[in-house]
């Protein structure tokens, strides 16, 4: 079934049967799509049809099943770069993922401009791999490494933000959704601030926000924006690195070897044009193919009608949960929120919980959803998380709350 | 209330007793003058606990368990406290080694030596709970390694 235009934003999406996992498993209430998302058949047909009438290794062969390769995979970089409003698809790098993208503006920009006594912002709000990469890169340069700290409710603290802010300070880096608690930051207001008082690089971790609601690089006005393809309906093993094309052209190469490379001496070499020279090594073509094929998909949907069915589950999710006597949820409110229920209770743990949702057919994720910071923050070790995604639907919210009571009855009764 | 209707694997998993030593965990707390103190988290899913051992001689004099968790890793570690009190090291490493076996799916039954540990024998069937169970004796163990050393 291909997803229907013909109504309202969002509260009537049906498009389950479009995604064979769930498709063959009708008991299945897949709630875990903030660590990945399940995949629709038209992706899985573009991978497949990639490896069957286009594989060859892109950017090396003379012949023509070599140069539709390079085609296949051009075509899908122009394809995403539309998506997430980049005019100038030469500035969108294919990585593995977010986690990757990161890691290439801390291992390259970041090694080449910051140096001893700088300061490097970061958010309690972020995952590890937003996190770790800059904290690993201010310790190798004795650089201050400063975490900004959270209001009550879950959010970035602006007025913190705003005092950490000063002209030592060279990058900061922030989550556009947190993963953890489903948080949409505000990017105009911290780019704004950044700017009035630094010359810092803005650098904007877009794991939570690709998949969920419409995005464009040029509007968000950050520096960097880094995005996983397998959040977003995609396949695994392929994301992206946005980047303006000034700074892209100054960096250093992240990785070096093959396709990233212009001409090799036996003393030195010179380096590819963008985007290769970010890409060393055999491209992942093929997933590339596949991400353009979902991102294909999401526009028919449209980014509108994907965020406007995620909030009216949120929102029904957060009623019928807060219903539940000593169920407490994180983060702001419903509105502030993309995609992500975070939860605790007071009588069974989050591991717990997790076990026994899945005899029910319901995935949940449980633990510190890499956000250790975060969760010393909210002063528990764990928490309870469900996402949601499109094709999610009140069947599901159903079952999870279903789940919970069961569990916290399991819990209750004492033999006698 | 009766009790709800769980899974066979489910009620092997929450058995009575395990949730009898959740809810009123054996052994919590914090010993003077310990002479093995280990902290251990497991950091896939932020279970803590924190272990303090008293030794006479060769064996284990007493010990006290704090930390948090779900029901498995608390429950387990509030066992194992009972179980190893008075006992001596060669037991004890005896009784870790078949308890992991149990938890690894390696064995079927429980050995009768491994007493009320055999409730969590479940577990198994959980392969992602598997670590929750094994934490207390990760901690355990290293505690007696240190007083070796």
């Amino acid at each position: 079934m291909t997803p229907r235009k013909d109504s309202g934003p969002g509260a009537d999406l049906d498009v389950r049967s479009d995604f064979p996992l769930l498709a063959s498993d009708p008991r299945l209430h897949y709630l875990d799509s903030a660590a990945t998302s399940q995949k629709p058949k038209i992706v899985l047909d573009a991978l497949r049809d990639f490896y069957e009438t286009a594989n060859a290794n892109p950017h090396r062969g003379a012949y023509s099943l070599s140069v539709r390769a390079t085609e296949c995979y051009h075509k899908a970089r122009v394809r995403i770069a539309q998506f997430l409003g980049v005019r100038d698809s030469d500035c969108l790098i294919f990585t593995r993922g977010t986690t990757e993208g990161l890691n290439l503006v801390a291992g390259s920009w970041g090694y080449a401009n910051v140096s001893s006594g700088d300061e490097i912002i970061v958010t309690a709000l972020d995952h590890h791999a937003n996190f770790v990469p800059w904290q690993v890169l201010a310790l190798r340069k004795g650089a201050k490494f400063r975490v900004c700290e959270l209001t009550p409710d879950g959010k970035i603290d602006l007025d913190f933000l705003s005092e950490l802010l000063n002209e030592r300070t060279r990058i900061v880096a922030f989550n556009h959704v947190s993963n953890a608690i489903g948080t949409i930051n505000p990017v105009d207001e911290i780019v704004r601030l950044v700017r009035e008082k630094t010359d810092a690089i803005v650098v904007c971790d877009g794991a939570q926000s690709a998949p969920h609601f419409p995005v464009s690089f040029e509007s968000l006005g950050v520096d960097f924006y880094a995005f996983s393809g397998h959040k977003m309906l995609g396949p695994m093993g392929i994301g992206g690195l946005i980047g303006k094309r000034e700074m892209l052209e100054e960096m250093p190469p992240y990785q070096t070897g093959g396709d990233m490379i212009e001409f090799v001496h036996d003393d030195r070499t010179t380096w590819n044009v963008l985007p290769l020279k970010f890409e060393a090594g055999t491209p992942n073509a093929a997933n590339a193919v596949g991400l353009a094929a979902a991102v294909e998909y999401l526009d028919e949907i449209g980014m509108d009608r994907v965020i406007g069915h995620e909030r009216s589950l949120i929102s029904l999710a957060q009623k019928r949960l807060a219903a539940i006597d000593g169920l407490h949820i994180y983060g702001p409110s419903p509105a502030e929120r993309s995609g992500v229920v975070s939860f605790t209770m007071s009588d069974v743990h989050p591991h717990d919980l997790a076990t026994i949702l899945d005899g029910e057919g319901v995935c949940i994720r449980a633990g510190h959803h890499c956000a250790q910071p975060l969760m010393r923050r909210l002063d528990v070790p764990a928490t309870a998380r469900a996402s949601f995604y499109v094709y999610n639907d009140e069947s599901d919210i159903d079952a999870l709350v279903a789940g919970i009571i069961k569990a916290r009855e399991i819990f209750a009764y004492v033999e006698t | 209330m009766s009790r709800p209707e769980i899974s066979a694997e489910l009620s092997a998993l929450y058995q009575e007793m395990i949730l009898d030593h959740y809810r009123r965990p054996r052994n919590k707390g914090t010993l003077e003058n310990a002479d093995a103190s280990v902290e251990m988290k497991n950091p896939l899913c932020g279970d803590e606990i924190g272990l303090q051992v008293t030794f006479d001689g060769d064996a284990v004099r007493d010990l006290k368990f704090n930390g948090r968790g779900c029901s498995i890793s608390q429950a387990s570690a509030s066992m194992m406290t009972q179980l190893v009190k008075g006992k001596r090291a060669e037991e004890i490493e005896s009784i870790r080694k078949k308890f992991r076996d149990l938890m690894l799916g390696n064995v079927g039954a429980g050995d009768s030596e491994l007493g009320s540990l055999r409730a969590l024998s479940g577990v198994a069937r959980f392969p992602a709970r598997v670590k929750c169970a094994l934490l207390a004796w990760n901690a355990l163990e290293t505690a007696l390694a240190g007083r070796a050393g």
